[in-house]
């Protein structure tokens, strides 16, 4: 009798399911996706309306805090170059040869048209610090078995109130990724692919990012060279760098 | 000086069609002065009465964090103010927000005004009540720019006090036509109480509208009277107004060349008659004077002339109106599809003015050439 009790308790208290712990998980997912420091070379496809057009940029990033970017085509936004330090970040214009710190308003704005806001670029926590994770059910995506995590947030200063996340349960990758408002409208989507062993970690190369309220096919965001644990220079943190 | 008043009035009738040309030039300047004065005041006095009755009420008590034109400032500059200091004020929040009208995104101004309220037109009536769970009611240009109309219902995303993201659909429940584009382009209008609950931030207000003349002084607010909100406004309408000044001061020079011309053709022709008068005891400033009044007169002729023509067109053009085009009424200036000119007595007394000396000016110019001339050659007719 006693060990029935322990069963149905047991079955109650676990939700029936034998998942892993969403923070192991999570846990995982940083040890693949986190590095030191990373040199990347991308490009960025907008797709717009009527046409779509290609942004391709070098990136240079220490840990979560520090970032510099510089865009290396097309001609319009070519010497372009982006300084995150912390919770601040800085554009360099070289047709007006002005150095800029957005805030407030415009952290809101797209990168050159994209579907990705600055802001979206500066969110450096990580999710186990802002959210409680667990996980909800697994699925198949593209043959490949994932867990679906939900993330709540924990603290009140979060862009978005609770997230979902589909993580490959062999290579610890997330390949889907949804972001939702308060109200529980979704409102971002990114699905990451073209997933590939680098370095001793699993790596999605292709991020599509997509504003669920705007027609269209969103933004594709492709590394097409990744260096981890490179030695990056302290100067290239640096204000003066943008003027380079 | 009768007698100069009226030589020049025969001469001037006897000149027959060239009189009547120069006075009829003169005239369509005169006319046309007193159109385009009266045009621009007319709009003055209904942007006035717009942004009164649409914006401005009796004055403004605005956050001291918050300027107007400065969207950056809309963020951080809003605060509540004491409860002893918030009567005969209307409350009005800003947020930021993007709704998605067909599937594109639209950065908007969310605003939370008190309702009721009567010191604006906007007809917060329609958000009283409505049923919807977030009413909403925008200006005609908004409806025009994103395809909206009535019972549209259309998603909103906006964030709380925290910066989280939220959305949610909002149903317009009116449109609403004001000549007044700063409370209508990119707007949507809502109860503030709605916004209070959407975004967290119970009690706050960004500026509040005044139905009282009296200034109120709240530390950390700053209160601006009507007649300083209005200055803006009439500074644009004295620059328009110098710079349309152009077109009539030139249609004036062309008239008053034509006078110029006359009385140098005039004092060239007339010497026999010059010599005549100084021989019959007129001296030559008095000669100079009957030249110079028979100039001025042209002017006088002008007025009654512009007068017959000018009364009855600037009448009927002042109670149909002027059509203004579409596009200029987005501008960002108070601009109503209509403008009904207004002919001011001071404009009228000060037009008839400027016609009237500049032309005496411009006939006293070449008569000052008869004082040089010789009485003896002159009545000879000999040119000098």
């Amino acid at each position: 009798m006693k060990s029935l009790l322990v069963i149905v308790f047991s079955l109650i208290i676990g939700g029936g399911g034998d998942f892993p712990d969403a923070n192991e998980i999570l846990k995982k997912v940083d040890e693949n996706l986190m590095s030191k420091n990373r040199i990347t070379e991308s490009k960025m496809v907008i797709y717009g309306r009527r046409n779509s057009r290609t942004v391709t940029s070098k990136g240079y990033s220490e840990g979560d805090t520090k970032s510099f970017t510089e865009y290396l085509s097309p001609e319009r936004e070519k010497g372009t170059k982006m300084l995150k330090l912390e919770d601040r970040l800085w554009i360099y214009s070289p047709s007006t040869d002005r150095t800029i710190q957005l805030s407030g308003h415009m952290l809101r704005q797209s990168v050159m048209g994209s579907d990705l806001s600055y802001e979206d670029m500066m969110e450096d926590r990580e999710l186990t610090e802002i959210y409680n994770a667990k996980v909800i059910g697994e699925e198949t995506i593209e043959d490949r078995k994932v867990w679906i995590l939900e993330l709540t947030a924990k603290v009140d200063d979060v862009s978005y109130e609770s997230r979902k996340s589909w993580i490959d349960q062999e290579r610890y990758v997330p390949l889907k990724e949804e972001l939702y408002a308060k109200s529980g409208q979704l409102l971002k989507r990114i699905t990451l692919s073209q997933v590939e062993r680098l370095d001793g970690r699993w790596f999605p190369k292709k991020m599509n990012y997509k504003d669920m309220l705007k027609d269209g096919k969103g933004t594709d965001f492709i590394i097409e060279k990744i260096e981890f644990d490179a030695d990056i220079p302290d100067y290239i943190f640096s204000k003066a760098s943008l003027k380079k | 000086m009768i007698l100069a008043f009226q030589l020049a009035y025969r001469n001037l009738m006897g000149a027959g069609l060239r009189t009547w040309l120069n006075a009829a030039v003169l005239s369509f300047a005169f006319v046309v002065i007193l159109f385009f004065n009266g045009l621009l005041d007319g709009w003055n006095q209904q942007a006035k009465r717009d942004n009164i009755e649409w914006e401005y009420g009796k004055g403004q008590l605005i956050h001291t964090d918050y300027d107007p034109f400065d969207p950056f400032s809309v963020q951080d500059g809003h605060g509540i103010l004491p409860t002893s200091a918030k009567e005969n004020l209307v409350p009005i929040l800003i947020r930021q927000a993007s709704v998605y009208p067909e599937g594109r995104m639209l950065s908007i101004s969310l605003k939370g005004i008190e309702v009721p309220q009567e010191i604006l037109g906007l007809p917060t009536d329609l958000l009283e009540n409505s049923k919807a769970d977030i009413p909403t009611i925008i200006g005609k240009r908004m409806a025009t720019s994103a395809n909206l109309k009535v019972n549209d219902e259309l998603l909103l995303r906006w964030r709380d006090k925290n910066g989280t993201f939220d959305a949610k659909n909002v149903t317009i429940v009116g449109i609403f036509d004001s000549n007044v584009p700063t409370i209508d382009n990119g707007q949507f209008w809502i109860p503030i109480k709605k916004l209070w609950e959407m975004t967290g931030m119970e009690g706050h207000a960004t500026m509040f509208i005044s139905e009282a003349d009296q200034p109120v002084d709240v530390p950390g607010w700053n209160f601006r009277s009507q007649e300083d909100l209005l200055r803006e406004l009439s500074e644009i309408i004295e620059m328009k107004k110098a710079s349309s000044s152009i077109m009539y001061i030139l249609l004036l020079a062309i008239a008053l060349l034509a006078i110029f011309d006359t009385q140098v053709l005039s004092i060239f022709r007339r010497q026999k008659e010059i010599g005549t008068y100084i021989s019959l005891g007129m001296t030559r400033q008095q000669v100079v004077g009957l030249f110079t009044v028979e100039g001025g007169m042209y002017s006088i002729f002008a007025m009654v002339l512009g007068c017959a023509y000018g009364i009855p067109l600037l009448l009927y053009l002042s109670a149909t109106g002027i059509g203004i085009p579409e596009a200029s009424q987005n501008m960002g200036v108070s601009l109503a599809d209509r403008i009904y000119p207004v002919y001011g007595i001071v404009l009228i007394l000060g037009t008839i003015a400027l016609v009237v000396i500049s032309a005496t000016i411009v006939s006293y110019l070449p008569a000052r050439k008869i004082a040089k001339m010789d009485p003896v050659n002159a009545i000879k007719g000999k040119l000098q």
